[in-house]
């Protein structure tokens, strides 16, 4: 036989649910899958400033940790710069952790060092984390591969007290295969083992396969094999991906890094493409993220003459899939989501 | 430690450990380079690289693509023809854009060795009672929802222990232990052609020759080219179906019949292998139109293989294939006129056996893999009647 690993029961009805879905039975049983209620509306965050680097070209750490505040204040505090203070800052991340959480901020680094999730913002993020009670070391900063977040400029850290940071090639996937939909995948061991909850951490920027690649693109950085869910677009993989319980239940927050942004040519780093919109998009919901973040790509191709992606025929269609009775992960209609400019 | 070595082609046999790959590789007395495999990931992370592999002795330009603009490629390897961009992999995930130039990663990366009988691939018509040294690497450029060996087939090289064993050191492995050939199986060898056309060269020039256990789904050049040196193949046709690949394979049933009449053309000794799943591809109409595609395309001595399907990877949810209807499936084909349909991953049915066509007499008897009785004669010609069997029987 077959090398066979030892599988719960739930594993096997999650493979036989994989298994109908390929033999043409799977509307009915998808439906059948865990679902939470959805907001009847989603805010999500658009935190700008202008200074971000000051006189430079680098962002400023202070200005970056000032701007992740407003945002968090915004989206969780309802109240604005102004109003910040650190006990409501702390409030605020109080929405998603709790000091007995393991949290992983699962960046982006493909990119590489021009376009990867900014270390200052992770940086802050961290800060943050523990001012609201969560230790160091239950604190990850991970990405697929270790060599690629170390040429992303991340100094990678194990052991000790500290803030952990490595890729997912330095522990693992997990042996048993998880199903949903169109996917059937070995999750990388820090999200399945080191997250009680999962800040997704991506970066604004277009892709030449899915359209763009914002916060549920992101997830297939925590899989074996996500060269396999390219063809169509990403379509309907990355919204079956999002529907993975593992992931579904754990990512509480995204911020995706807007700081240097990316209107063409991705997911490689092409400066010729990139922008300083020197921002964040926050929010609980990752589709209507990944429209707000759409609808600033196509803006800022118009502005540079460039063909809308609908027009290049790879325009995101799996947030609408994300978003569909299928899946509900979230609210891509603009009248549904109330985007706030902090 | 257990070393997630695929068991077989199809579902039955031991695998082996990963003492025994490395007295299997070692006997040859090949240095093997990186020497112990490494240990699978941990739940805690370690602080050196979880792999001993190197990248680089495995990293090859790959021989099939073109340069586009933006430091993009177009593979030019399978039909998929994926247009991969600066750092990203195709769809197989062994092959790597990098500043513009693509790259295979799996050059002499071989993550599973075995010595096994020729029938396991199956080729019943090629070389019966020998063994083949098996190899296999990372990847493959579909992702079939029964695959057997989605262990490595669908993983990308750098998630599963592997071995460097270049082309010349797999040539001797195989002469060490009397395998006339080199089998590529297991996972699929189009994503590995550059490794499987350079261990073909060196494999002739020791006396060696290759079989290759295939989807077929490849393009017509590079098939060309990557099978100069190639002997004997056998192709998975999945179904007869456009439905069934697009949905259940993630590929396209076309391009695959016209691998089997290319490699016809090349002259290249080919067997087909159609796993009957049961209420996906076990219609009475698709055995009919196998079967007569076959006849009219390849001819009437092509073998046919129906074999039983197992569950596994997304399909665990249906059932074994009842051996009704793999009778069946060669009653349909022997009626249209098929010479020589066997039925496999069932020990014991008479239908494993090799026939005369004209005489009717066995000519080959084959218990589990092993070729029990061989009577056809130097010849290619049975015993009884005189009648030619098509194949190549002696070595």
């Amino acid at each position: 036989m077959t090398y066979l690993r030892g599988r719960s029961r739930r594993d096997f009805l999650t493979q036989c649910l994989a298994g109908a879905v390929a033999c043409g039975a799977g509307p009915a049983l998808k439906v059948s899958a865990e679902q939470s209620a959805l907001p009847a509306k989603s805010r999500v965050v658009v935190a700008r400033d202008p200074m971000l680097r000051g006189t430079g070209t680098a962002v400023d750490p202070r200005r970056v940790e000032t701007l992740l505040d407003r945002a968090m204040q915004a989206l969780f505090g309802g109240g604005h710069a102004a109003a910040t203070s650190p006990e409501s800052i702390v409030a605020a991340w109080r929405h998603v952790v709790g000091p007995n959480d393991t949290v992983s901020l699962k960046v982006n680094t493909l990119g590489g060092r021009g376009i990867a999730t900014n270390i200052e913002l992770v940086t802050a993020i961290c800060e943050r984390l523990q001012q609201a009670g969560v230790k160091p070391v239950n604190i990850v900063v991970w990405d697929r591969d270790t060599e690629e977040m170390e040429r992303a400029g991340f100094r990678i850290a194990i052991g000790g007290d500290r803030v952990q940071c490595y890729g997912t090639d330095r522990v693992g996937y997990e042996d048993d295969l998880v199903a949903w939909g169109n996917i059937g995948s070995r999750l990388s061991k820090i999200l399945t083992r080191s997250s009680s909850v999962l800040i997704n951490l991506p970066v604004l920027k277009d892709h030449d396969g899915a359209g763009v690649t914002l916060a549920l693109k992101n997830m297939y950085g925590t899989i074996h094999n996500p060269n396999k869910y390219h063809p169509n677009g990403c379509d309907p993989y990355i919204a079956d991906l999002n529907m993975l319980p593992e992931i579904r239940s754990r990512m509480k927050l995204t911020i995706c890094d807007a700081t240097t942004a990316m209107y063409e040519g991705g997911p490689g780093f092409k400066p010729e493409h990139s922008w300083k919109a020197n921002s964040l998009l926050v929010s609980e919901d990752p589709v209507a993220l990944d429209y707000t973040g759409w609808q600033m790509i196509e803006r800022k191709r118009a502005e540079m003459g460039l063909k809308t992606l609908e027009a290049e025929q790879r325009a995101p269609h799996y947030i609408a899939t994300a978003a569909d009775q299928d899946h509900r992960l979230g609210h891509c209609d603009p009248g549904r989501i109330v985007v706030v400019e902090a | 430690m257990k070393f997630n070595y695929p068991a077989t082609e199809n579902t039955m046999g031991a695998s082996l450990d990963r003492r025994s790959f490395l007295k299997c590789a070692l006997a040859s007395g090949a240095a093997l380079g990186t020497g112990a495999l490494a240990e699978p990931g941990a739940a805690a992370p370690v602080a050196s690289g979880a792999s001993t592999q190197s990248d680089e002795q495995f990293t090859f330009e790959a021989r099939f693509y073109e340069k586009l603009d933006s430091r993009k490629i177009r593979c030019k390897l399978c039909p998929r023809e994926c247009i991969v961009g600066d750092k990203e992999r195709g769809y197989c995930g062994v092959r790597e854009n990098r500043g513009g130039t693509y790259y295979t990663l799996v050059h002499s990366r071989v993550c599973a060795a075995h010595v096994d009988p020729v029938e396991k691939k199956p080729l019943f018509h090629y070389l019966p009672g020998t063994t083949a040294f098996s190899i296999a690497t990372a990847g493959c450029n579909v992702n079939c929802k029964f695959c057997q060996n989605w262990d490595i087939s669908q993983s990308r090289p750098e998630e599963i222990p592997a071995e460097y064993i270049s082309p010349h050191q797999a040539a001797e492995i195989a002469r060490q232990y009397n395998c006339p050939t080199i089998a590529y199986t297991y996972s699929e060898p189009v994503v590995f052609a550059e490794y499987l056309m350079d261990t073909a060269d060196a494999g002739h020039a020791a006396g060696v020759r290759s079989i290759v256990v295939s989807n077929g789904y490849m393009q017509h050049d590079a098939l060309e080219q990557a099978y100069g040196k190639v002997d004997a193949v056998k192709i998975d046709l999945k179904a007869f179906a456009d439905s069934f690949y697009a949905k259940v394979v993630t590929g396209q049933l076309k391009p695959v019949l016209e691998t089997l009449v290319t490699l016809r053309k090349m002259g290249k000794w080919t067997e087909i292998v159609y796993l009957v799943i049961p209420t996906l591809n076990d219609d009475d109409t698709g055995f009919r139109g196998l079967a007569q595609w076959i006849k009219a395309n390849l001819g009437p001595d092509v073998p046919l293989h129906f074999t039983q399907f197992h569950p596994e990877y997304l399909l665990r949810n249906l059932p074994i294939t009842p051996v009704a209807t793999l009778d069946r499936a060669k009653a349909i084909a022997d009626a249209e006129g098929l010479h020589y349909v066997y039925i496999g991953n069932v020990p014991g049915h008479p239908a494993q056996n090799t026939y005369c066509p004209q005489c009717r007499n066995m000519l080959v008897e084959r218990l589990g893999f092993t070729a029990s009785k061989m009577l056809i004669r130097k010849d290619s010609t049975c015993p009884f009647c005189g009648h030619h069997i098509p194949g190549i029987w002696h070595v």
